[in-house]
């Protein structure tokens, strides 16, 4: 059959793209060469004896610089990415990531600081974190604010160790959490890493946490229940004061997924929803590039009563130092009752610095229109799909007012035109836009989870939703060309059954 | 395998598992339902010769590209036998899960346990 | 409307229609009133992208970075030379600002990244199977510590003292969740006095070079270790693998890392990345992503996220971890450096550190008041006891210029007045005489304060 074009153009490869670099690699050829030898040499087996030392040097690639520049600069126009195109991805909110980060993240006053520099020659570095803690907290409604966990598992994970420390700290040991059914998959893997057992809680026909359920399970065997709010389904938690109320009830921890703050900030806030502990993903709603899968960050906002469980160290101001009557910014170590560490050193700076200067730029007015457009985006993107009739086989998950991502069901799909979610998702490719979240949350069946953001524009949107009915109007045609779509990108399909029975994972 | 299929003369249990009985000893796979629910199985490890297992337990994984699910013994008994074959080509289970995509065999310790088990119309009615 | 947004008032009243309400403030009344804010967040205005570049450069002026003086801090991350090639790379949009590979078809750029990179570990290590990342090295280790627990059950670790302080307390936290005891193995003589080990112990945990710098004998503990039946965690250093034994080859089963000093910035502790190899027979065990080989529908080359269901999306309560979101940009640096380097480059790089580190060593045990606090075999860093009190001589060093490196008492109380002092290619043979030279003169002049007042 003959490639069915859609409107994306991509880059076209040359025969030997797929080659490695440890392919490409000519014995002799360098980079880099080490500068000369500016010491007295002694006998390496003096220094090293024989039997420490390898036999051979490591087969690392031998290539020029021009060749390695090539080479990635290749690679590169074989990724899709947000700079160029639209990237619905429900639950990653993939908003733009402005310029001006990189530019203040490479400052060489950041950028080149040693992590166990002396606190009072590392003022500006830990007044960045202390007043990024700062602004976190009063996004958050929480008093206190950790930056060490790393990404939004890892915040999880400390979440759970606090909810430990704290019971434990009350003389009490209890072997549960619950999780809704609907939640990301790191929640689950979280607490089963934290040493507890998990207990799912139903979600009802509206898409709320089903309470009778939950009112069932909690017990005084139970340490926290997580949410999200809005849920990983898009909707807000209209109960959340009752469960705030069920769950406090029996002595648990409230635990807040930061994952969909993109939703209401500078509209309501988790504290005052009666969250105990929040997390946020920096590398979502404050724009941290995702960087292909990472660096984020997983800073932690909590209550009063958990603070004195926070990692170590904390980043505090203190009104006067030894040597002066400034206030200044230190590390602080002494902290008898805290978890410990979770990471080395004082967690992923670099990106503080980035989501610092994005909450310097909008400032409160700011971060309010971030939600506002947001969710005004989703409900708009909802609403272009119903006109363009896209709902008919993709019905909304829920027949309510969306927050700042929606869930599709492509189960009438499937059953009418004969292609899945998945297909619908790598036909999507060929226009040149990257597909939603699919298959999550687990729920819902043949699940879509859309999620524009803010910093798309209205046409965009209307775009998204002609390609989408474009695609179920040719499906209705031929449902073979979804389903053996993409045609146009640098690799069509790929098996991916034949690499999990056989893995090959490096260049031999 | 294309078409769901449910052999007669093969014993089920709700989680999706048949059983061969034999004199005593049986053997053991999962059931059509469940490799089209798994999708295509890349890996299936199971437990070594001389383990017991238990009616109702999980006694293994079954892994898909997209999937991880428990495999339940359907009776209880000592493991005689296991598909070496699998490690090589798991997707066996999808071609033939009845027959060479088989898992384990066991000696039973209580054939009266077969009583609790489904025949293959009252099995199939349940996935309706 | 900020710079990011693009809703006018027009594309406002056009969309709110199309929804069917009359204002954006409709669009949240599912939230309780008593939930909502009445005033704004107390974060202040915003700025101006010039202001808040002017912001972010002042509170850089504020940091004395390894540009403003020279520094031999080490303990862990390393004030290497980046080239130029490694930012013009991460910085390109298609490396920065894509998600996790989920739709390989677009994103075969990463893919195949991850899959060099996790060649090059493979290489270093010694180890057949290496995964694309994890968050850095401390918290690696103890990711290592939770695949050895669902891998034995055992209730016991034991780590050497000579595994750098932030892992050890890493592995602590975490174990505590698991129930389970983190013992320590005394360092004598600057290695590893291992006990025996007993069959409830689940790994032990060696670093390579250890914190004081001294290169560590690992085949006598994994052999004693595999004995008991205890897996054996290796925190590597990736640099001094170019020289040394892989640890792969030494019977470790899995070796973890900090990866800052390939490629990455300081940055004040972060991101950076940890690596992650293990040997084929934890294979389905690794946590994180893991790049594979495969065919597309037309039999061309390509790669993608394999071996899945270890993961938190599928596996959820059974994954091998939790994570989700790892260091991808920071192990591309990473790849991107070690191919700058390559196989003759690394050799020399890191020969080049012995020699200085030699020379280094040499320098200092010859002042007066300065000891070895060992006489193992080093490769970039080494330890000595200071005979003053260490921070008052560091203070004076920093009044020359000079960083003289870490003062060992606050993790060591045992080595009081130590310092650890880290060498790399940026550090020349002119640096390490003014090291001596200032280091000589600190220590005098605090010994004669003292010996003035005690007068």
């Amino acid at each position: 059959m003959s490639a069915p074009r859609g409107s994306a153009s991509w880059f076209t490869a040359a025969a030997d793209d797929e080659l490695t670099i440890f392919q490409r690699s000519k014995p002799g050829r360098r980079a880099f060469v080490a500068p000369g030898l500016d010491v007295p040499e002694r006998p390496l087996d003096e220094l090293l004896p024989p039997a420490l030392r390898r036999a051979e040097p490591p087969r690392l690639p031998e290539v020029s610089e021009p060749e390695i520049n090539r080479h990635y600069n290749r690679l590169s126009k074989r990724n899709f990415d947000l700079d160029t195109g639209f990237y619905p991805l429900g639950s990653c909110t993939m908003k733009h990531n402005p310029k001006l980060h990189e530019r203040v993240a490479a400052l060489p006053g950041h950028a080149k600081l040693h992590p166990l520099q002396d606190p009072a020659r590392a003022q500006g570095a830990l007044e960045v974190m202390w007043r990024l803690q700062d602004a976190l907290a009063e996004i958050a409604g929480l008093p206190h604010v950790s930056l060490q966990p790393s990404a939004g598992s890892h915040g999880e994970l400390a979440g759970v160790l606090l909810t430990r420390a704290f019971h434990e700290d009350r003389g009490e040991r209890r072997t549960k959490v619950l999780t809704p059914d609907t939640s990301h998959g790191t929640n689950p893997a979280t607490v089963t890493m934290g040493g507890y057992d998990v207990v799912k809680v139903g979600t009802d026909q509206a898409g709320n946490v089903d309470l009778d359920d939950l009112r069932s399970k909690a017990d005084e065997d139970v340490a926290c229940l997580m949410l999200t709010n809005p849920s990983t389904v898009g909707l807000f938690e209209t109960g959340i004061e009752e469960i705030a109320r069920i769950v406090h009830g029996v002595g648990a921890t409230l635990y807040y997924d930061g994952a969909n703050l993109n939703a209401i900030m500078g509209i309501c806030r988790p504290g005052d929803m009666g969250f105990d502990i929040v997390h946020f993903n920096l590398h979502k709603s404050f724009t941290q590039p995702h960087g292909g899968g990472g660096p984020g960050a997983g800073p932690i906002a909590v209550s009063e009563r958990i603070e004195p469980f926070l990692p170590r160290p904390q980043v505090v101001r203190r009104e006067s130092s030894e040597n002066g009557s400034e206030p200044y910014f230190d590390l602080d170590f002494d902290r008898p009752k805290s978890i410990g560490r979770l990471r080395g050193f004082q967690g992923n700076y670099g990106v503080f610095v980035r989501s610092y200067a994005y909450i310097r730029s909008l400032g409160a007015a700011g971060l309010k229109e971030v939600s506002e457009v947001a969710v005004l985006n989703a409900n708009y993107l909802l609403a272009r799909l119903r006109a363009e009739g896209v709902l008919d086989h993709l019905p909304a998950a829920y027949e309510r007012l969306c927050m700042h991502e929606f869930v599709l069901s492509g189960s009438p799909m499937k059953r009418d035109l004969k292609i899945k979610t998945l297909d619908l998702a790598k036909r999507l490719l060929d226009h040149g836009v990257h597909p939603p979240t699919v298959y999550f949350p687990l729920i819902v069946d043949e699940a879509l989870l859309i999620e524009p953001t803010e910093t798309e524009t209205k046409e965009t949107l209307d775009r998204f939703a002609e390609v989408v009915a474009e695609i179920l109007r040719e499906a209705r045609e031929d449902p073979e060309i979804a389903r053996n779509a993409p045609y146009t990108t640098p690799v069509r399909r790929l098996d991916e059954a034949a690499a999990a029975r056989n893995p090959v994972l490096r260049q031999t | 395998m294309a078409e769901p299929s449910y052999p007669a003369d093969l014993l089920y249990h709700a989680e999706h598992d048949w059983a061969r009985v034999d004199g005593d000893e049986a053997t053991f796979g999962i059931t059509w339902y469940a490799q089209d629910s798994l999708g295509e199985v890349v890996f299936f490890e199971a437990p070594g010769v001389g383990t017991a297992i238990t009616k109702d337990e999980p006694y293994a994984e079954i892994e898909s590209v997209k999937a991880v699910s428990d495999v339940f013994a359907p009776l209880s008994g000592e493991i005689v036998a296991v598909n070496e074959a699998l490690s090589d080509s798991p997707e066996t289970v999808n071609e033939d899960p009845y027959g060479d995509g088989w898992l384990v065999r066991v000696k039973l310790s209580d054939p009266s346990e077969t009583d609790q088990l489904m025949d293959a119309s009252t099995y199939e009615a349940t996935l309706q | 409307m900020s710079r990011y947004t693009s809703a006018t008032d027009a594309d406002r009243s056009e969309m709110l229609r199309q929804i069917g309400v009359e204002s954006i403030e409709e669009l949240f009344r599912e939230i309780p009133a008593r939930l909502r804010l009445s005033s704004p967040l107390g974060v202040g205005e915003g700025l101006s992208e010039q202001e808040v570049y002017e912001e972010l450069r002042t509170l850089a002026a504020r940091n004395v970075s390894t540009e403003d003086e020279v520094s031999f801090l080490g303990a862990g991350m390393y004030d290497h030379y980046v080239p130029a090639l490694v930012d013009s790379i991460i910085l390109r949009s298609e490396f920065l600002t894509p998600y996790t590979p989920y739709q390989p078809e677009i994103s075969q750029g990463g893919l195949q990244a991850m899959f060099e990179y996790q060649t090059a570990i493979s290489e270093l290590t010694g180890l057949p199977v290496s995964n694309a990342s994890v968050y850095e090295g401390p918290s690696a280790v103890a990711a290592a510590g939770y695949v050895a627990k669902l891998a034995n059950g055992r209730r016991r670790f034991i780590a050497s003292r000579g595994v750098h302080p932030h892992s050890r307390e890493t592995l602590a936290t975490l174990a505590h969740g698991w129930d389970m005891a983190v013992e320590e193995a005394p360092l004598s003589g600057g290695t590893t006095d291992w006990p025996s080990i007993g069959d409830d112990v689940s790994a032990v945990i060696v670093q390579q070079p250890n914190f004081l710098g001294a290169v560590e004998q690992l085949e006598p503990i994994a052999e004693a270790a595999h004995r008991a039946g205890a897996l054996v965690i290796c925190a590597c250093d990736p640099l001094p693998l170019a020289v040394l034994k892989p640890p792969g080859e030494c019977g470790v089963d899995i070796a973890v890392g900090e990866g800052q000093t390939l490629g990455n910035r300081l940055d004040f502790g972060g991101p950076s990345f940890g690596f992650f190899a293990v040997t084929e027979a934890l294979m389905r065990r690794v946590p994180g992503r893991i790049a594979g080989e495969t065919q597309d529908a037309d039999g061309r080359r390509g790669f993608v996220l394999t071996l899945q269901t270890r993961e938190q999306h599928i596996r959820r309560e059974r994954a091998t971890s939790n994570i989700c979101t790892a260091q991808a940009l920071n192990a591309l640096a990473g790849i991107v450096y070690l191919t700058w380097l390559g196989r003759q480059g690394i050799v020399e790089l890191v020969e080049l550190m012995i020699q200085r580190t030699a020379y280094a060593r040499d320098r200092l045990e010859a002042i007066e008041g300065v000891t070895p606090l060992h006489d193992q075999p080093v490769v970039r860093e080494l330890a000595v006891g200071i005979d003053a009190p260490v921070d008052r001589v560091i203070a004076r060093c920093r009044e020359e210029g000079i960083n003289p490196g870490y003062a060992l008492g606050q993790d060591y109380p045992e080595f009081e007045d130590g310092l650890l002092v880290a060498l790399t290619e940026r550090r020349t043979r002119a640096d390490i005489d003014r090291l001596a030279e200032v280091l000589a003169a600190a220590i005098a002049a605090e010994r004669s304060e003292l010996a003035g007042a005690r007068r």
